[in-house]
Order: structure tokens, then sequence, then C-alpha cells
């Protein structure tokens, strides 16, 4: 009985076809890394300017991806969006523009902590050398925010990867719906399909995110200090 | 709000309707009142695992600490919709029957358990070597050590990221819906499928997040202030 189970992996395309699956979401995950972190840069400098209102309102931004869960946004944006402005969004799009927003926020908390975690003394050697403000950023602050960054980055990246599994709740077809579909066409000949299908959608997720991370463990270690 | 945002012909079909949303409030309470026991057994049940496994990786108990150090990897690397799935669909077929209820709890504790492991593990680990070799030289048996100074002050300085890990997980539960439990998620979701209240269903839906997450928020910064002064202050 259970051997029929793990049998249904490599039955035909199956084990190509959940991995294709996994790519769908590490997919959704890359891209809006990419574009969280484009935006997300520019929203961190902000945040290190003085003003007051953009202050609060990137604040309040960052804040309502704190607080409203991930799955929320997904459903406002999957069930809202798409008949409010009466065309059909596709549920990767949706995924996208959801995590693209919070990798924003959040890689914009981390570049403004990155930055602010800097020594005043840092600055103002470089004010006293006659720097300009673009200067100042491009040459000092930059290049070294960028390490006290990189280890919350790449940890934000696995929260990515897996918070990514939740796309098939808005009907995007990814690993775990490949799954879903295995199961069910085998729910005769291999009735504990489910078991094995989902024990192997669960190692995959492990594999892809375990290497990541321990890479933001040592980057933290060698970096922080 | 969405109104002014999209304007125009949308604007017309943007009108709020107070009424349904008003005999829609129980529904959401009752939902409200599910995430909120599950999320208290949960946490409840993180907090117990994360202070056991913590003592036990802080004695370095050989065997266990591996098997220890290997679940909170698993339980860190791996999303919590998988392992509800697996939970509820997988383990049945090797003959393992679990309620929804019971699912989404085991669910939101293995997840939980490691994250709490970690902020109590890191909590251990800052307190000073001073405080701990004073303590030894002034006669303190282990158990005394651990009770009287070790982890008072590991507790409080585990306090901000405890508190992280109680909003993490109270926002986890949002993912119980996909067992088939009649969370938030799913009431907003069938409100939409059948009465195409979709404006009022998610304004309730983030409103209800809101009411929940925002108090803990806001007590947590307060009580995170509070610690850092403990820390700092006389």
């Amino acid at each position: 009985m259970q051997n029929s189970g793990i049998r249904v992996l490599f039955e035909g395309s199956n084990f190509e076809r959940l991995l294709g699956g996994l790519l769908v979401t590490i997919e959704i995950a890359f891209i809006s890394i990419i574009i969280g972190v484009v935006l997300g840069t520019i929203m961190g400098l902000l945040r290190t300017l003085n003003s007051r209102p953009l202050k609060a309102i990137l604040r309040l931004y960052l804040e309502a991806f704190r607080i409203i869960p991930i799955l929320v946004w997904l459903y406002v944006v999957h069930f809202g969006f798409s008949p409010l402005l009466g065309i059909d969004i596709d549920g990767e799009v949706t995924a996208i523009l959801v995590f693209s927003l919070w990798g924003a926020a959040e890689i914009g908390d981390i570049v403004r902590g990155g930055l602010e975690s800097l020594p005043r003394h840092q600055l103002e050697s470089g004010k006293a050398l006659g720097l300009g403000t673009r200067q100042l950023y491009r040459y000092i602050l930059i290049p070294q925010a960028v390490r006290r960054m990189l280890p919350g980055a790449i940890n934000l990246a696995t929260r990515m990867v897996k918070t990514t599994s939740l796309v098939v709740l808005i009907g995007v077809i990814e690993v775990v719906k490949i799954g879903q579909q295995i199961i069910e066409l085998g729910v005769i000949k291999a009735p504990t399909a489910s078991f094995w299908v989902y024990g192997f959608i669960f190692i995959l997720y492990f594999l892809v995110c375990y290497p990541l991370s321990r890479l933001s463990k040592r980057a933290e270690r060698r970096w922080q200090n | 709000m969405m109104v002014y945002i999209f304007g125009g012909r949308v604007g017309v079909h943007m009108q709020l309707n107070w009424e349904f949303m008003i005999e829609s409030l129980p529904l959401y309470g009752a939902a409200m009142w599910l995430t909120f026991k599950l999320a208290f057994w949960g946490i409840l049940f993180s907090l117990l695992i994360g202070l056991v496994f913590s003592v036990i990786l802080y004695y370095k108990v050989k065997v266990v600490s591996s098997v220890i150090l290997a679940y909170v990897e698993l339980s860190r690397n791996t999303p919590l919709l998988v392992q509800l799935f697996f939970l509820y669909y997988g383990l049945p077929k090797v003959g393992v029957h679990l309620s929804e209820t019971a699912c989404a709890i085991i669910g939101l504790t293995f997840l939980g358990g490691s994250y709490m492991t970690e902020a109590f593990r890191s909590g251990i680990e800052a307190v000073g070597r001073t405080q701990i070799e004073s303590g030894l030289s002034i006669g303190l048996s282990k158990v005394q050590l651990a009770r009287y100074v070790i982890l008072p002050q590991a507790f409080a300085i585990s306090i901000p990221s405890l508190g992280a890990n109680v909003i993490f997980l109270l926002k986890e539960t949002s993912i119980v819906g996909a067992i088939a439990l009649m969370d938030l998620m799913n009431v907003a979701k069938d409100l939409i499928g059948m009465y195409y209240k979709t404006a009022e269903s998610l304004l309730l839906l983030v409103l209800a997040y809101l009411v929940m997450v925002l108090p803990l928020s806001l007590v947590l910064s307060w009580v995170e202030r509070k610690v850092r002064y403990a820390e700092f202050g006389d």
C-alpha cells in the first residue's frame, strides 16, 4: 500500500511537474524581491531624510504589512481589485504585486535600519571632507550599510519563498496545486499518495529555504560585528 | 476609500452597504473567536516548547539537543500551509486522524515552537558571563543559577522577540482556513461568493485583523521600551 503511494511521485512526469510547480513559487518570490529591493531602497533612503510627513506615511505603509497578514492582502487584491477595475487579474500577477509591495516595505525598513546604525562619525567625517549629500550616500553610507543589511535581506527572501506557498489559495498553479492534481488523479490507484506528495513538497521547501537561512546566518556572523 | 481612488463609474458600485456589514458582524465575531482560541493554544504550547527546548539546548544535552536543532531547522524552513496540508490530508493515510482544530493547533505549535526556542535561546545566551560566574562564586547550584540568575534575565531580554513571535503566530492563523476551518478568511470568501458584497466583506476582514493585531503590537512596543529602560536605567 505505502509503496504504491510513494511511487506516485515518480510516475509519468509527476516529479518534473512538481519541480516545475516549485519553480513557479520561486519565480514569484524572485521577481518580487528584485522589485522590492528597488522600491525598498528608495523608501529606506526617504525614511532617513528629515521629513516628518514622509516618515509617517512610510511608517504607516510598513505597519500595514506588519499588522495585516499577507494572505489578507492577497485576498484584497484577488477578490477586490479584479471586479473593481473590471479586468481579470492573473493570480500570479496579484501575487507579484502583493509580494513586491510587502518586500518594498520590509526592505525599506532594513535599509533605514542599516543607514541609521552607521556610526555618526562616518557621516561627519564625510562632511568634513566636503562631500555632498549624494557623494556621502554613494561612497560612505551605502557601501557600509549594504553589509549590515544583507543578513536581513536574505532572511526576508527565505520568508518570502515560504509565504509564496499561499498563492495556491488564490488559484495559482504552483507546487501545492500540482500536488493536489496528482493526488486526485491517483485517488483509486494510490490512496496513500497525499502522505507522500505533501511530505515531498515539505522536503522541497526545506531544500530551498535551508541554504538561504544558513547563508543569512553566516552573513550575520561575518558582517554584523 | 477606494471610491475616490478609482472614481468615475466604479464609484457608484462602491457604495458601502452598512446594513450588510452590521448584519455580518456576528459571523466575523465568531471567526475572530476561533482565531483567538487557536492562536491562544498554539502560542501557549509554543512558549512551553520554546522554554523547555532552549534550556535543553543551553545544557547541551547529548542526542536530544541534536534532535531539537534538526526540528528547529525543519520547522523554520517550511511553510505553515504545507505543514498543515501534511497533517490534515497526509497523516490520515497512515492511520493518524486529527480534527481540523487539532491540526491547526499542532501546526501552529510545530511552527511556533522553533521560533520561541530561538527567542529564548538568544535571551539565555545574552546573559553576561559575569552574571553566571558571580552566581557560581556565591555558591548557587545549577538549578538555583538557572532559576534566579539566568532565566529571569533571559526572559527580560527575550521579551521583544517573544512578542514579535506572538504577533507572527496570530497572523499565521489566517492560513487555517485552508484546512476547512471557518476562520476570518473563509467567512470573507463565503460572503463574497454568496452576496457579491466584495468591498464590505474585505473591509471587515482587514478591520478584524486590525482589531486583533494592532493593540497587541502597540502593547509590545510599549513593553519593549520598558524593557530597554530596565536594561539601561537604574
